[in-house]
């Protein structure tokens, strides 16, 4: 991963939104990769123009850089949201993916998840994955890795952490957890206020 | 839990109930004088008037018009219903009622206008049990029409005197034998006069005399028989009554019964042709119905009628002038929590605001600017519209109100867009130069009083006033945020959910004077075209480009859009411009 490329030392005097320092870099892309593996890379080289990561007020805003441009004028303080908001870092300095980033997690998941019916709504309801709501799981799914969880329908429904690797969840009961909560699309009405 | 409560309850309420001796029956306003103790009862009947089924009702007046009166359910009906088959049905019941129980007697007798027309029902275990009931006399559910028939205690002859107005024929089943025979066959004759009788009345209307209380019954047919002497008013005036003693006293009632300020309705009046005004009046206090807009960023309109009618929602298209509206009839799950909500495939909305972005037009890789954009759903249109490209500026003051913003731009996956929190009259100092503009301002909401009916009381002239002043600075900005020189655009839609001139036409008037932009027509094939005068004020020939939407007539909430281009970049004069800018609140 070349991390220069998102960091242009041209903006980087700017008080307001910035584009991410080396060490904010690295954090994002590790928990990115987590979820997308190699296929940031399809994030940063874009054939409909560039596309840049820019911070706000810890928030990490994926944005074209047309959209960048015309916004410069707006002062901080007056900047809500620019383009799509992928996560925040925390006072402790660790990123954490929000739900919005969703639309990008979910065309290049690499681990999926599919719900039975029955299960969407605990999950949107901000609960884990129990084996019995599990429809299907993506082949080669690790332990611990990153996952979009879908509904049977391919609507994705939010992401987490698989608790199970693939062959592990064949073999468990039905009342185990196979996939850890981390952010659903339930969010959008639960706590709106915290989104970004 | 609850059975358990029910099962201690059962005991007591049968046989007590029944066995409970109905109390006599007291009217303050036949014995003492009006007003006496009337109050009381009268606020109680309106409460059960709108409240749903109530169960008493003033078992001893002498209903003459039982037919006439209203249904729980129906206040809102139009005036030239069919009524008879209620009618039919009551007599045959006030027939069998003549020798009713006991208590229906005694309160008969206590009455001295008593007649048989008696609400009681033909179930009479029914009765008895709404009989034993606090209130003060027996009846049952079914017979809540009567209830507002022989007002209560006060004020009762022109109480009385109004209910026989409208007098149809088929009541004669009145039994009494005092004046309010004679009284009852003069109307008997008039309305064998006038065929069915159905407010055909020519008679004398009532004027209050001020010391009477609200009886909503009263009220509702003083209402229809001042309009229709208005509307026909050298053959039904009474002598010496003046136009505006009439007017001012369907003011009055209409103030009392649709619950709005004098000063709205009169703008009200104003507006709508007395023919129209009740239609408009009724179809304003009920709900407009849930409409939804599919989200072409996410999905297309059949897949997601079909996803929804299998979560059991029941719906339909919205109409021909919309490819992505769907009516949601019923539905067994919350339409605005479904997987398919949370996922950003359509959005909660009424019909109404689909029309300021249908008339925008916005095409693809343009910029575009919406100046008052929460909660979004405008906004999330333009997105879709736009499909994801050229850059869409969402600006919106209050805050708090952005987040909604940002909640519904993420979940209907909007990425072309800046959400910015400015003052929108400050914005051409910011930011200038985008193809169109969505101006959809802050108003008064006199055209969604069905959502919020606290407008109807509280908005006052100083409101409108403020409302008004904003608007003008706000347009004024978005004209000044347009770009006149762009290739595909230089449009402003401006419109708001309110039906006064004061914040709209007058509006788009000043814009028209103030700035180098023109009317256009707002490619909407429905509507009402704008005011070119209203009262003594004479707007803009071009003004009938505009459209108004009403809830009676286009079954949407009230609204108005107009659209502009924008012609050149300069202003038209300079100096009045400026002068504007020193006394910004001035009032045309």
């Amino acid at each position: 991963m070349h991390f220069a490329m998102l960091y242009t030392n041209r903006d980087s005097i700017l008080i307001k939104m910035r584009p991410l320092t080396e060490e904010e870099t690295r954090l994002f892309f590790e928990k990115l990769a987590k979820y997308i593996g190699e296929n940031i890379k399809v994030l940063i080289d874009r054939p409909d123009g560039p596309f840049c990561f820019r911070l706000h007020k810890e928030r990490i805003y994926y944005v074209s850089e047309e959209i960048m441009k015309k916004a410069g004028n707006i002062s901080r303080d007056n900047l809500v949201c620019l383009g799509t908001c992928l996560g925040k870092f925390t006072k402790t300095k660790k990123f954490r993916l929000h739900i919005t980033a969703l639309d990008y997690l979910a065309p290049y998941a690499q681990a999926k998840m599919w719900l039975k019916p029955t299960a969407e709504q605990q999950f949107l309801y901000g609960h884990n994955v129990m084996k019995s709501g599990l429809g299907r799981i993506s082949e080669n799914t690790q332990k611990y890795s990153g996952v979009v969880v879908y509904s049977m329908n391919d609507i994705p429904l939010g992401f987490g952490t698989a608790a199970k690797s693939t062959t592990e969840c064949r073999h468990t009961d039905p009342g185990t957890i196979v996939c850890f909560h981390q952010a659903d699309i339930g969010e959008y009405i639960r706590s709106e206020d915290t989104l970004t | 839990m609850g059975r358990k409560a029910n099962w201690s309850e059962k005991p007591k309420s049968g046989p007590g109930r029944k066995s409970r001796k109905q109390p006599a029956p007291s009217f303050p306003g036949m014995i003492g004088g009006p007003g006496q103790g009337g109050g009381g009862i009268a606020k109680h009947r309106k409460k059960k008037q709108f409240g749903g089924p109530g169960k008493k009702r003033n078992a001893s007046f002498p209903s003459l018009n039982d037919s006439r009166k209203l249904k729980p359910g129906q206040p809102y009906r139009k005036s030239n219903e069919p009524k008879k088959a209620p009618k039919d049905k009551q007599v045959t019941r006030s027939i069998k009622n003549v020798s009713d129980s006991e208590d229906e007697e005694e309160n008969k007798i206590m009455d001295s206008n008593s007649e048989g027309d008696e609400g009681v029902s033909d179930n009479e275990p029914e009765m008895d049990a709404g009989s034993g009931s606090e209130e003060m006399d027996g009846s049952d559910d079914e017979m809540m029409q009567d209830d507002f028939s022989g007002s209560d205690g006060e004020a009762p002859d022109s109480g009385n005197d109004e209910d026989e107005q409208n007098e149809e024929d088929g009541k004669g089943e009145d039994k009494a034998g005092n004046e309010e025979d004679d009284k009852l066959t003069k109307w008997h004759k008039i309305a064998n006069m006038n065929g069915n009788g159905e407010n055909d009345d020519t008679d004398k209307i009532e004027f209050p005399d001020g010391q009477e209380n609200f009886d909503v019954q009263v009220v509702v047919d003083r209402i229809k028989d001042v309009i229709s002497t208005l509307l026909d008013f050298k053959t039904r005036r009474e002598e010496g009554r003046s136009r505006s003693e009439y007017i001012s006293l369907l003011t009055t009632d209409l103030c009392q019964y649709y619950g709005y300020n004098e000063f709205l309705m009169e703008r009200v009046m104003q507006i709508f042709p007395l023919g129209e005004l009740q239609d408009a009046l009724d179809a304003g206090d009920a709900p407009r119905p849930l409409t939804i807009r599919t989200n072409t960023l996410k999905c297309r309109r059949r897949e997601l009628a079909q996803a929804l009618i299998s979560r059991g929602v029941n719906l339909d298209p919205v109409g021909k002038w919309s490819k992505v509206g769907l009516v949601v009839y019923s539905s067994q799950v919350p339409v605005g929590a479904t997987p398919e909500y949370l996922a950003g495939h359509y959005m909660i909305q009424g019909a109404a605001s689909f029309l300021p972005v249908m008339a925008l037009g916005p095409q693809e890789n343009e910029r575009i600017l919406d100046m008052c954009a929460a909660p979004g759903g405008k906004s999330t249109h333009i997105a879709a519209l736009m499909k994801n490209t050229g850059t869409l500026m969402a600006n919106e003051f209050n805050k708090d109100r952005a987040k909604a913003l940002i909640g519904n731009f993420h979940r209907m996956g909007v990425k072309n867009s800046v959400i910015c929190s400015y003052d929108g009259r400050k914005l051409p100092e910011v930011i200038k130069g985008f193809d169109r503009v969505l101006l959809d301002a802050p108003c008064s909401g006199t055209g969604v009083v069905s959502k919020d009916s606290s407008t109807k009381t509280q908005r006052d002239a100083k409101d409108i006033q403020r409302t008004n002043t904003k608007q003008k600075e706000l347009i004024m900005a978005a004209i000044d945020c347009l770009d006149a020189t762009s290739k595909t655009g230089g449009y402003l839609v401006y419109s708001t959910c309110s039906i006064l001139p004061e914040e709209n036409e007058e509006v788009v008037n000043l814009a028209l004077r103030k700035r180098n932009v023109k009317l256009v027509p707002t490619g909407l094939d429905f509507g009402t075209p704008g005011f070119t005068k209203f009262q003594d004020k004479r707007y803009h020939p071009t003004m009938n480009l505009t459209r108004r939407f009403y809830p009676h007539s286009h079954n949407m909430d009230g609204f108005f859009v107009a659209k502009f281009k924008k012609f050149s970049n300069s202003n038209p004069v300079i100096k009045q411009v400026e002068e504007e800018a020193e006394s910004s609140g001035e009032q045309e």
